[in-house]
This record gives C-alpha cells, sequence and structure tokens, in this order.
C-alpha cells in the first residue's frame, strides 16, 4: 500500500482546535446530519439537537426509545427507533410520523432516493415508499444489514447474511442477488452508479462492478470497516478500519482491482469514522480516542481539529461543505467552519 | 484487555429444552425486586408477562464465520442487537438472552468470543439451562439439543422436581452428571432458585476458573440426603460421585490432571491442534494450567475451536502446582486425548 506519512503523534499536526465552536447539546449522539444551515444531532435516544446558525440548541422529542439508524437529505430527516417508529424531522423542528411497526420491532436501517422515495426496513423486510405514499415491501433471506438507493433509477441495495439483494420496486423482475458469503452489514453504491460496496462482519469489504457483477475484495484490514465516504468526485471511496485512512481507487473501470489502496493520516489509533467533504478533496477522520484530523487527499497534509478523550460519534459535513459537524459519546458536541 | 471486565455488561444465556421452565424463570427475574434493569432478547414476544421496555425480539440468526471452519458459528441477530443497545448503557444493568427450546448455546457464547465490538462491551457471565426433571431423561434420549444444552450449561435449573418421585430424580440427577459433572446444578419446583445462582456467576471469567472440580449437588431442603451421600468426594474420581453410576453413549466430560509441570512449548501446539481437530466434537474446555519453568498459573477456556488463555497469577506458596484440564463433548477421543496430554508432561 502507498503510504504518504511518517509516524506521528497528534500534537505535532497544525491545528485549527481554536476555532471549533464546542455545542451544548447535553446528550450522547449516534448521528449528525444537516438541515440546510441547521445542524441536527440526532441522540442516542428519544431527541434530536437541532442547532441554528447562531449556535442555538433546541431538543425535539422524536422517538420513544432508542434511535436506531438516521439519514437526510437537505431538507428532511428520518430516523427509525426501538419504538417501532420511522420518524422525519424538519429544520423548524416539526416531526411527522411516517410508519409504526405493529410488532413494535426496531427499524434498524432507512435510506432516502433522491425522488422523495424512501426505503426502512424490519427484520428481514424492506418497505419502500413512493411519493404517492404507497407502500412496497421485500423480504430477504436474514436480517437487513443495510440499505442504500441506486444514484440512478429506481432501485434498492439490502445488505444481508451471504449477499446483496438488488430489489426494483417499479420493475416487473423484481429483484437480481448478488452473492458472496458472509455477513453484509453495510452498503454503498459508487456515485456514478457502476460499483457497489458492502462492509462485512469480517475486517473486510466487498465489492461487485454492477456492469457485469465482477466480485472485488478488499482485504488485509486489521479491523471491521464501520465508516465509508465517497470523495467529492465520487473517485474513490474513504474508509475506517485500519490505523490510517484508506482510499479505495476507484476512477477506473476495474475499481480497485490490481490497485494499491491510498494510506493516509497515519496515526497510533484506528480510524473510527471517516466523512469526505462534499465539495473539496478533504476528508475529516476521527480516530479511537477521540483525536479528529482534516486530510487532504492528493498529498495527505493534514489539520488537526480537535484531540480528545471521548469517542467520536458522529461525523459530518453540510451540503456545502463549509461546515463541520462531531459528536462524542460522552456527550460532547462541536462544529468548524472552513 | 483493553477494558476492565467489571465495567462491561454481564450477558447471561437462558437456554432449556420445550417447556422446561425458561419463561417462568425469566418472569422471575424480571419480576423480583432487585433494583436491577434487564434488557431481555428473546426469540417470542408475549410469553413475557412482564412490563419491560427493554424487550428485543430476535430471530436466531446462525452465521458462519468466513474463516473455513463449519462450527464457528455466531448469531448475527446478536451482534445487531447487541450493537443497539449498547449505545444506550445505563438504562440496564444486564443482559439476558433466551434462546428456543431447539437452540445449540455454542453460537451465541462464539458470538462473545469473535465479535470484538461485542467483546469490547459486553462479556459472556453463564450459559443458564432449565430443564425438566419429568421429562428430561427422555429428551436425553431422543432429543440431541436437550443433551448440548446439559453438556455446555454453567448453571443447571433442574426444575418440575414436584412432579417426580425421590428415585425419578436421583435418576435424572444421574444422568445430568453423567454429561456433565461441572455445572452448578439446582432441583427446583417453580424455577424456585436464588437468583444469585443463575446471575452474575462470572463462569468464562478467566479470573474466576479457580476450581475445576465436579460439582455436587446444591444442599437444598428436601435433598440434604444427597448432600451427605457425597460428603467425600474429596477423594472421588472421574465420574464416581456418589450417585448412581450413568454413562451417556455419546456426550462426556474427560478430566485430566497431573502434578508434574507441563512443558508450554509441548502443550500449546497440542492444545491448538486438538482443538483444531476435534473442535467441533469439543463444547466447552477448561484448564488452569502449571508450566515448566513458569511461575504463573496460566488458565484457558473454549468454547468449540474458539480458545482463549491468559497467565492468571501467580502460584501461592505452598499451593500445589497442578495442571487440569476438562473437556466436555461428544464421541471425545479419550485415549488419544489421554495420550498426547501425557506426551505434554515433563518427565
Amino acid at each position: 500500500m502507498i503510504r504518504f506519512d511518517r509516524e506521528k503523534n497528534a500534537d505535532s499536526i497544525p491545528s485549527v482546535a481554536g476555532r471549533v465552536r464546542s455545542l451544548a447539546v447535553g446528550m450522547p449522539v449516534i448521528a449528525v446530519h444537516f438541515l440546510g444551515d441547521h445542524a441536527a444531532f440526532v441522540g442516542v435516544e428519544e431527541n434530536v439537537a437541532l442547532v441554528n446558525e447562531a449556535d442555538e440548541v433546541s431538543k425535539v422529542a422524536v422517538h420513544s426509545g432508542g434511535i436506531l439508524c438516521a439519514v437526510s437529505d437537505d431538507s428532511r430527516l428520518v430516523m427509525g427507533g426501538d419504538d417501532g417508529k420511522l420518524v422525519a424531522l424538519d429544520k423548524k423542528g416539526e416531526v411527522t410520523l411516517l410508519a409504526t411497526d405493529p410488532k413494535r420491532r426496531w427499524i434498524d436501517n432507512v435510506a432516502l432516493h433522491a425522488d422523495g422515495v424512501m426505503a426502512w426496513s424490519v427484520g428481514k423486510t424492506a418497505f419502500v415508499r413512493s411519493r404517492n405514499a404507497e407502500d412496497k415491501s421485500f423480504e430477504v433471506p436474514s436480517t437487513v444489514g443495510g440499505l442504500a438507493f441506486a444514484p440512478k433509477g429506481m432501485r434498492l441495495a439490502i445488505a444481508h447474511y451471504n449477499g446483496v439483494t438488488l430489489w426494483f420496486p417499479n420493475m416487473a423482475v423484481d429483484s437480481e442477488f448478488l452473492e458472496w458469503a458472509g455477513s453484509h452489514l453495510d452498503v454503498v453504491f459508487s456515485p456514478d452508479n457502476k460499483f457497489l460496496v458492502t462492509a462485512m462482519h469480517e475486517p473486510a469489504l466487498h465489492g461487485w462492478r454492477l456492469a457485469d457483477n465482477r466480485h472485488m475484495r478488499m482485504v488485509g484490514l486489521p479491523g471491521r470497516v464501520r465508516s465509508m465516504s465517497w470523495s467529492a468526485n465520487g473517485k474513490a471511496l474513504a474508509t475506517s478500519g485500519a490505523d490510517t485512512v484508506i482510499l479505495w481507487p476507484f476512477a477506473s473501470k476495474d475499481g480497485p482491482m490490481g490497485k494499491e489502496p491510498t494510506m493516509l493520516a497515519p496515526l497510533p489509533t484506528r480510524v473510527a469514522r471517516v466523512a469526505c467533504n462534499p465539495k473539496q478533496d478533504i476528508l475529516a477522520a476521527a480516530y479511537d480516542g477521540g483525536t479528529i484530523l482534516l486530510v487532504r487527499l492528493s498529498d495527505g497534509a493534514e489539520i488537526l481539529v480537535k484531540s480528545g478523550t471521548a469517542e467520536v460519534s458522529a461525523l459530518a459535513w453540510n451540503a456545502g461543505g463549509t461546515q463541520l459537524a462531531f459528536a462524542t459519546e460522552d456527550g460532547g458536541a462541536g462544529m468548524l467552519k472552513l | 484487555m483493553p477494558e476492565p471486565t467489571s465495567q462491561k455488561i454481564p450477558v447471561t444465556v437462558l437456554t432449556g429444552y420445550l417447556g422446561a421452565g425458561k419463561t417462568t424463570l425469566l418472569n422471575r427475574i424480571l419480576s423480583e425486586n432487585h433494583g436491577k434493569k434487564y434488557a431481555v432478547i428473546v426469540n417470542e414476544f408475549g410469553e413475557i408477562g412482564i412490563d419491560n421496555d427493554l424487550i428485543i425480539g430476535a430471530d436466531e440468526e446462525i452465521f458462519e464465520m468466513n474463516n473455513g471452519c463449519v462450527c464457528c458459528t455466531v448469531r448475527g441477530d446478536l451482534v445487531r442487537i447487541l450493537e443497539g443497545l449498547m449505545r444506550r448503557k445505563g438504562r440496564f444493568d444486564a443482559i439476558i438472552v433466551e434462546t428456543t427450546g431447539l437452540a445449540d448455546p455454542a453460537p451465541v457464547a462464539q458470538t462473545f468470543f469473535v465479535d470484538e465490538d461485542v467483546q469490547k462491551n459486553a462479556r459472556l457471565d453463564a450459559v443458564v439451562t432449565v430443564a425438566d426433571a419429568k421429562w428430561l431423561s427422555d429428551r436425553l434420549k431422543d432429543a440431541p439439543e436437550a443433551k448440548n444444552q446439559i453438556a455446555f450449561a454453567d448453571v443447571i435449573v433442574l426444575n418440575k422436581t414436584d412432579l417426580v418421585s425421590k428415585p425419578e430424580l436421583t435418576e435424572v440427577e444421574g444422568r445430568i452428571r453423567a454429561i456433565n459433572p461441572y455445572a452448578k446444578l439446582h432441583s427446583t419446583e417453580r424455577c424456585q432458585v436464588a437468583l444469585s445462582d443463575v446471575l452474575e456467576r462470572g463462569a468464562f471469567d478467566l479470573d474466576r476458573i479457580l476450581e475445576i472440580e465436579p460439582e455436587f449437588l446444591e444442599a437444598g431442603d428436601d435433598h440434604d440426603d444427597h448432600d451427605h451421600d457425597h460428603g467425600h468426594h474429596h477423594d472421588h474420581h472421574d465420574h464416581d460421585h456418589g450417585l448412581k453410576h450413568y454413562h451417556d453413549e455419546d456426550m462426556q466430560s474427560l478430566s485430566l490432571r497431573t502434578s508434574k509441570p507441563l512443558d508450554a512449548a509441548k502443550f500449546m501446539p497440542w492444545l491448538q491442534d486438538l482443538i483444531a481437530t476435534e473442535g467441533q466434537k469439543i463444547l466447552r474446555s477448561k484448564g488452569i494450567l502449571a508450566f515448566n519453568g513458569d511461575d504463573d498459573r496460566y488458565v484457558f477456556q473454549g468454547v468449540h475451536m474458539m480458545l482463549e488463555g491468559d497467565h492468571q497469577r501467580k502460584w501461592k506458596e505452598g499451593e500445589p502446582r497442578e495442571s487440569r484440564l476438562v473437556f466436555i463433548g461428544r464421541e471425545l477421543p479419550e485415549q488419544t486425548i489421554r495420550d498426547g496430554f501425557e506426551n505434554c508432561i515433563t518427565s
């Protein structure tokens, strides 16, 4: 693999830590999203903390239990909970109940399509709701590990044990099965619609080139991949799982096959989360132990956003790539304006 | 160990054949006034009459690990559920996983050996098996699942003892002991067992593998006679513990011991090879070891092909440096194991 940098510690890196605004969200957070200019910190249970341009925090009750998953487009945040409810929140703080599982089972995964169509899963069943509020469901052989809409067309990838099912909710031929042994816990499409990548229970990724379903094994990581993010131009997939950020090259028609991934920003601890800036070739990486770095993809140059003690549980950019938000397991949170 | 054991959430696995009384025990655990909150993972909703907002329905999804080993299976649903639960640490003190009556406890236990994230936050406390005094003897004949659950157990709650005569009870206890002489055995009616005998056992805690002697019946009110029967157990031999001797056709335990030091350079490869070749048959293994030229006690335990071991502490002054190993399994190649072990003893 290509290593850009030498061994070093966080304290030798140029820092913008003084410019980070800390926010009193007052609760542990599982994810952070942006609704326009507002940051929405999704709590471990019950609440979302909305933060406006003036950094004022207002809490909104969204679930009556643990919050398990959250996705957003620019206008709404959609969450599933262990109360069996699927809920949407807009930036004005208005909550809409979208669906309730009759048996109060956990809503484990949720995905949004650019067209406003949404998908969620309960156990082995994936649901899709069209814009005119028509629901369809599809059952896979085992519990759904992850959901992702293809960037083009109406196609939902459902990750599960031993592979991924591609479901076409509007087609007569309604599904295609991509088999690969093992447990697939997360799934993403490449922005150019050419590749599908899953994070597995083992420390490995698996990919398919969708034109011919050719397999791509991405192995050699010391830890399980819990965080994946596509670079701004869609040519590389950044992942956690090692003591450096791993950048898998997807620029050519073969994807990462036969190529070395790039290893950026090594630290003595493992990368826990990655978030690529949506406009520029930089990414934010959070490490075990709580350090966050900004890393330039072209040369691996690093800037320290924060050092710390508490684990980073959420990390995200706004759509314009001008604001970075993060939260830590102990209830701390902060934002940085570029 | 990256995190101290005490900070990890203890997980009790509750198994038992259909109708043995798992739900009765579970309801007791949840309703008794102990000031603790339990998150409960059940395989079927609706059977539990207690209002508890942390009851989670599970699907018992058995996943093979991608390592080519067919017995390295984990509960995929548990990985996911525990991940969800662990975000809400502080809401509960312990977790109970109830399995279906036909479940093999191994994948549940193996989940705690294999999954890094599960291991970071939770620890397996004990496998508790509820058995029906009236029907267990029959089930041991016709249901391999029931036998597995007895063999795997750290604690056995032998329930519904009011429905059998004393000789019948003695027989079923003997049959349990023939399979698993090491579990704590409690004979009860309606699962009336002290919760401290079921929870917080630390059965998978390497530091608590202090004694691996065969266990004898807990002195219950109506079992004093049994207790006296085994008063002489200090000079016991394997399988000979005062109860009528039963031999189970295919599930046994095998204990090995020596007061001569073991050669670590021979023992470790032997154990790993044994586990690799016979691990499918070996349900549980445990050991306290004294190695040649090593002042520390070494302890290990395993579930099928998964082993963990560590230096535990210094041998105490005057403490006999005896190595003891126990295997519980199906059709164990006893002589091969004994010979292999002998070969690891320094002469």
